[in-house]
C-alpha cells in the first residue's frame, strides 16, 4: 500500500481539503489516510495510538480541525485560577468543569471517554455530547488538572474551564422538568386511555352504573397529578399573562384543562354528567411533547451558536505590581486577570489575547485588532500607544501597563451599547399571537352567552354544554398551526446551513427590504490569501517554487500574513530565522543544492539584503517582496478574497427587489474594489460600531426593516439594533449570541433562499391558521346546541390538528 | 369481573412505581445527554481485533490506495 496522495483528497480527520504537496500520512485500520496539516496528523496518531482507531467507524460527522498553536495548560494548575470552575470534594479529589472545543458527533464522547479512562487519578468524569462539557473527578495528588487538559488537546479537543455553571445549571434544571412534566402526562395518557376505551365502550352497549362509576374513579386519580404537575406551566404562564393584562394562548389552555377536569370531577362525584378525564391528559401531553421539542431545539441552538467561550484570557503574566516597589520587576508570573490593578505590568507573548486594555511600555508587534475594527491587517503597536483587551498579540512580545480592567475595557463598552441596542429593537408582533387573542376573547365570550341562555332553557345542562363547548373549541390546532410551520422551516433552515436562535427572525424574514452586509470576514473570507504571484523578469524560479520558499520563510510565525503561505509548505526547511517586527522576516534556506539568505517583507527591507539596482513600483494594495542575497525574485499580493458565494448571493437579492449596502469599519479603498466587484451601488467604509449603528436607525425610520449580516465585535451593535440580523458562523461568540440567527455553512447564497422560505412559511400559517378557525366555527354552533357527545369533540380535536402539522410538513422538503 | 377491583388498583401501583423509578433516572443525570446515548449501542469494544479492511471504508470518507 504505497500512498500515492493526489491533490483533490478531503482531510480523513477533519474532511477540509488536503493541501497539494504536503505529505502527513497515518495508518488507520491498516490503511494509509492523508490528513491536511501537522495538526490532523498529530491527532489521528494519537488516536491511533491509544488504540481507539474505531472512533472513525463511530463518529458521524467529521472531526473539528485542531488548533495548530500548542496549548499551555499549566496556568490552570494555579489555586486562583481554578476557584471559578473547580470545586473541591472530600480529601484531595477535585471536580473540574471543562468546555469542549471539537466535538461533532456522540462518537467523539466514546473517544474522550477512553482516553480519560487510561489516566491515573481521575475517579470519575461525564462527557455531554449535547452541552459540549466534560465533568471530570480527579485527585490532585496524583495528577494536575493541565495533564488531563493536554490528554485531550492530545486527541484534538481544547479545554477551557466553564465559567457559565450557574447557566448551565438552570438549563439542567429546565430540561430535567420538562422531561418527568412529560413522561408523568404521557404515562397517563396512556393509562386513562385505556380506562376511557372501556367507559366508552360501556357507553355504547351498556354498563352497570357500579362500573361506570369506578372507572370514572380510576381516570380521576389518574388524571389528576397529570393536570397539577404536568400541566402547571399552562397555568402559571396563563396566570402571568393575565396579571400583565394580556390574553395568551396560554388561557384557554389552561381554562380547557381546569375546566374539564374540574367539571368531569364533579360529574364523577355526584355520578352525572360527561367525563373528558381522557381528553385533559391527552391535550397536555401533546402540547407538552410541542413545547419539549421546542426547548430541545433551543438547548442545542445554543450550543452550536457559540458554546459561550470567552473572548477574555483567564490569566496574565504579572511582571510589576503598582503601588510599592513601583516600576520593580520580577519574573512573570501567571495570576489571574481579575487580581490585576491599574498601573501593573503585564506581558503578553505573541499568539495571545491581550487581558486588558492598557499602553505599550517596552516591545514593538503587530496587534490583530479586528475584533474592534473590522481590519484584519495587523496594527503595529510601539511604546506609548494603546491596546485593547480582546485583541490579539501578533509577533512578539509586549509589556503592557494596566489602564483599565473588566467592566471599563473598550470590549465592555461595545456590550453596554449592544444592551441599549437591543432594546430599542423594533419587535414584530406575531400574527398568531395578535390572532389569538381575539379568538381566545371569543371563545370566552361565546362560552359565557352559551353557559346564560342554557341556565334559562335547562339548568341541569348549563355546565355540560359550555364544557363541551371549551373542549371543541380547545385551541389545539390554533396553538399548533404557528409553532408547527416555524419548526418545519427552522430545521429545513438548519439544515442547509442556516441556524434560526430568535423566533422572530422567521416571521420577519419574508419582508425584509434592506439588507446591510460587513465587508471582513462577512463577504470576504477574513483571512489573508496570496491573490496574485508577480514574478520578475530576472528570477528563474516557478511560481510553486517562489511559493515554498517564501512558505518556509514563514513556517512556525503566528503571524496572519503567513497562515496565507501554509497550504503551498513543501517541506522545506529555514535555518536562522529571524522576525523583524514590522519589516518581514529573513532566514537560510538550501534550495536546489545552493544555500541563499532570503528575506520576505516590505520592499525596502527585503531590497536592503541585496545590493541591486531595483526600485520598487509603487502598487495598489498589499504587496510583500521576495529577495535573496542575490537580487529581489518575486511579489506577492496579499488579499482577503471575497466569498464564492457572495456574488451569487447579491444577484439573487437583488433579483427579490432587495436594496443592498456594504457597511464596514475597514477604512482602505478594498471596500469600493469589493462593492464594484459585485454590483453594490451603496457602500461606506470606515464606519465605527456608533455610525453603522445610526445608519440603521436611519433605513428603519424610513420604514425599512433591515437584515444585517456580520461577523465582529465590531458588528455586535448593529446585529442587535438590526430588525433581523445574521452572524457568520466563525462569527465572535458575542456577535453569535447577539445575532438572530447563525449561518453556519458560511455559504452566502443561503439567505435570499432563506427569505423565500419565510415567504411560504407565512402563507403555511395563514392557510393553518384558517383552517383551524374554519374548524372551530363549524363546531362551536353544534357544541353550544349541546349536539356534539365527547367522542366525536375528541375526534374532532385530533382531525383538526392532524391537518395542521401535515400541512406544515409541507415546508420541511 | 369482580377481579377489576384488585387488578386495576394493582395496575395503577405499578404504573406508580415505573413513574417513580423514570423520575429517579431523570434527576440521577441519564437522561441529560440524549445523543451519546442513542450512539453508544454502536459502540463495540472488541470489534478492533476482527477484519478491519471493511469497515474502513463504511464510514465513506475518501482514502488513498
Amino acid at each position: 500500500m504505497n500512498a500515492a496522495i493526489s491533490s483533490s483528497l478531503d482531510c480523513y480527520h477533519c474532511s477540509l481539503p488536503v493541501p497539494a504537496n504536503s505529505d502527513y500520512p497515518v495508518e488507520i485500520n491498516g490503511h494509509t489516510h492523508s490528513m491536511c496539516c501537522p495538526g490532523c496528523q498529530a491527532v489521528a496518531m494519537a488516536i491511533v495510538d491509544g488504540g481507539l482507531e474505531n472512533f472513525y467507524r463511530f463518529r458521524t460527522e467529521s472531526s473539528a480541525r485542531p488548533q495548530q498553536k500548542k496549548n499551555d495548560f499549566k496556568v490552570y494548575d494555579l489555586q486562583d485560577v481554578q476557584i471559578d470552575f473547580v470545586l473541591p470534594l472530600e480529601d484531595n479529589l477535585r471536580r473540574a468543569q471543562l468546555l469542549l472545543e471539537g466535538i461533532t458527533c456522540a462518537a467523539c464522547s466514546w473517544l474522550i471517554e477512553h482516553q480519560l479512562k487510561g489516566l491515573q487519578g481521575i475517579s470519575a468524569f461525564r462527557v455531554n455530547a449535547s452541552t459540549h462539557r466534560l465533568s471530570v473527578d480527579f485527585n490532585a495528588d496524583q495528577i494536575l488538572l493541565s495533564q488531563i487538559m493536554d490528554e485531550l488537546d492530545s486527541i484534538g479537543y481544547a479545554a477551557q474551564p466553564a465559567t457559565d455553571d450557574r447557566q448551565q445549571a438552570l438549563l439542567k434544571k429546565e430540561n430535567r422538568t420538562a422531561l418527568m412534566r412529560l413522561s408523568l402526562a404521557g404515562f397517563g395518557m396512556m393509562q386513562v386511555g385505556m380506562v376511557a376505551t372501556a367507559l366508552y365502550a360501556g357507553a355504547i352497549q351498556g354498563m352497570e352504573s357500579q362500573w361506570q362509576y369506578y372507572l370514572r374513579w380510576i381516570s380521576l386519580i389518574i388524571a389528576t397529578p397529570v393536570v397539577l404537575y404536568s400541566a402547571r406551566p399552562f397555568f402559571v404562564a396563563a396566570w402571568r399573562s393575565l396579571k400583565h393584562r394580556s390574553l395568551s394562548m396560554d388561557v384557554p389552555v389552561s381554562l380547557a384543562i381546569a375546566g374539564a377536569y374540574s367539571a368531569s370531577c364533579w360529574a364523577t362525584i355526584t355520578g352525572s354528567g360527561e367525563v373528558y378525564f381522557d381528553s385533559v391528559s391527552m391535550f397536555t401531553f401533546f402540547l407538552l411533547l410541542g413545547r419539549f421539542f421546542e426547548m430541545r431545539a433551543r438547548h442545542s441552538n445554543r450550543m452550536a451558536a457559540g458554546n459561550v467561550a470567552q473572548l477574555m484570557p483567564l490569566s496574565a503574566l504579572l511582571i510589576a505590581q503598582s503601588g510599592h516597589n513601583q516600576g520593580e520587576s520580577f519574573e512573570p508570573r501567571a495570576v489571574p486577570v481579575k487580581s490585576l490593578q491599574l498601573g501593573d505590568r503585564v506581558l503578553v507573548k505573541s499568539g495571545e489575547t491581550l487581558p486588558c486594555d492598557g499602553e505599550v511600555v517596552a516591545g514593538r508587534s503587530a496587534v490583530v485588532e479586528a475584533l474592534l475594527t473590522g481590519e484584519p491587517n495587523p496594527v503595529d503597536k510601539t511604546p506609548g500607544d494603546r491596546v485593547v483587551a480582546g485583541t490579539l498579540n501578533g509577533d512578539s512580545v509586549l509589556e503592557v501597563e494596566v489602564t483599565a480592567i473588566g467592566a471599563q475595557t473598550q470590549l465592555s463598552a461595545i456590550e453596554r451599547l449592544v444592551n441599549d441596542a437591543a432594546q430599542d429593537k423594533p419587535h414584530q408582533a406575531a400574527i398568531a399571537d395578535r390572532l389569538s387573542r381575539y379568538f381566545v376573547a371569543a371563545v370566552l365570550l361565546v362560552s359565557g352567552v352559551v353557559f346564560g341562555v342554557w341556565w334559562q332553557i335547562d339548568a341541569s345542562h348549563a355546565l355540560w354544554v359550555t364544557l363541551s363547548v371549551l373542549v371543541v373549541t380547545c385551541p389545539c390546532a390554533l396553538a399548533l398551526a404557528t409553532p408547527a410551520a416555524l419548526t418545519a422551516a427552522t430545521s429545513w433552515l438548519r439544515r442547509h446551513g442556516l441556524l434560526i436562535t430568535r423566533g422572530h427572525a422567521l416571521e420577519s424574514l419574508g419582508k425584509v427590504t434592506t439588507v446591510v452586509l460587513d465587508k471582513t470576514g462577512t463577504l470576504t473570507l477574513g483571512h489573508l490569501a496570496i491573490a496574485k504571484v508577480d514574478c520578475l523578469p530576472s528570477c528563474e524560479l516557478s511560481n510553486e517554487q517562489l511559493l515554498a520558499v517564501a512558505a518556509a520563510l514563514e513556517f512556525g510565525s503566528s503571524h496572519p500574513i503567513a497562515s496565507a503561505f501554509k497550504p503551498f509548505c513543501m517541506g522545506l526547511k529555514a535555518k536562522e530565522v529571524r522576525h523583524f517586527t514590522a519589516a518581514g522576516v529573513e532566514a537560510s534556506i538550501t534550495f536546489n543544492g545552493n544555500l541563499l539568505t532570503y528575506r520576505l517583507g516590505y520592499p525596502e527591507f527585503s531590497l536592503q539584503l541585496c545590493s541591486s539596482e531595483y526600485t520598487p513600483d509603487q502598487r495598489q494594495g498589499q504587496w510583500l517582496l521576495l529577495a535573496s542575497n542575490q537580487g529581489p525574485l518575486a511579489w506577492f499580493q496579499l488579499s482577503d478574497q471575497p466569498r464564492e458565494s457572495a456574488a451569487p448571493m447579491v444577484a439573487a437579492l437583488q433579483q427579490q427587489g432587495i436594496n443592498i449596502e456594504l457597511l464596514s469599519g475597514d477604512r482602505s479603498s478594498a471596500v469600493a474594489d469589493l462593492a464594484q466587484e459585485l454590483g453594490i451601488a451603496k457602500y461606506r467604509s470606515g464606519a465605527s460600531p456608533e455610525d453603522k449603528l445610526d445608519h440603521i436607525r436611519q433605513l428603519q425610520a424610513r420604514g425599512e426593516l433591515v437584515l444585517m449580516v456580520g461577523d465582529g465585535v465590531n458588528d455586535v451593535p448593529v446585529l442587535s439594533g438590526a430588525d433581523i440580523s445574521v452572524a457568520m458562523a466563525q462569527a465572535t461568540d458575542l456577535a453569535k449570541t447577539r445575532a438572530d440567527s447563525v449561518l453556519l455553512s458560511g455559504d452566502l447564497t443561503i439567505i435570499p433562499r432563506a427569505m423565500h422560505k419565510a415567504r411560504d412559511t407565512r402563507s403555511i400559517i395563514r392557510q393553518n391558521l384558517a383552517w383551524a378557525l374554519a374548524y372551530n366555527v363549524i363546531a362551536l354552533p353544534l357544541a353550544a346546541m349541546g349536539m356534539i357527545p365527547p367522542w366525536a369533540a375528541a375526534i374532532g380535536m385530533s382531525t383538526s390538528s392532524l391537518v395542521v402539522i401535515g400541512n406544515a410538513l409541507r415546508l420541511n422538503r | 369481573m369482580d377481579s377489576l377491583y384488585f387488578l386495576i388498583p394493582l395496575a395503577l401501583i405499578l404504573t406508580g412505581l415505573a413513574i417513580k423509578c423514570l423520575f429517579w433516572a431523570v434527576n440521577s443525570g441519564q437522561y441529560d445527554d440524549l445523543d451519546t446515548e442513542a450512539h453508544r449501542i454502536l459502540f463495540d469494544e472488541d470489534l478492533i481485533k476482527t477484519k478491519p479492511e471493511k469497515s474502513a471504508s463504511a464510514t465513506s470518507k475518501p482514502h488513498s490506495k
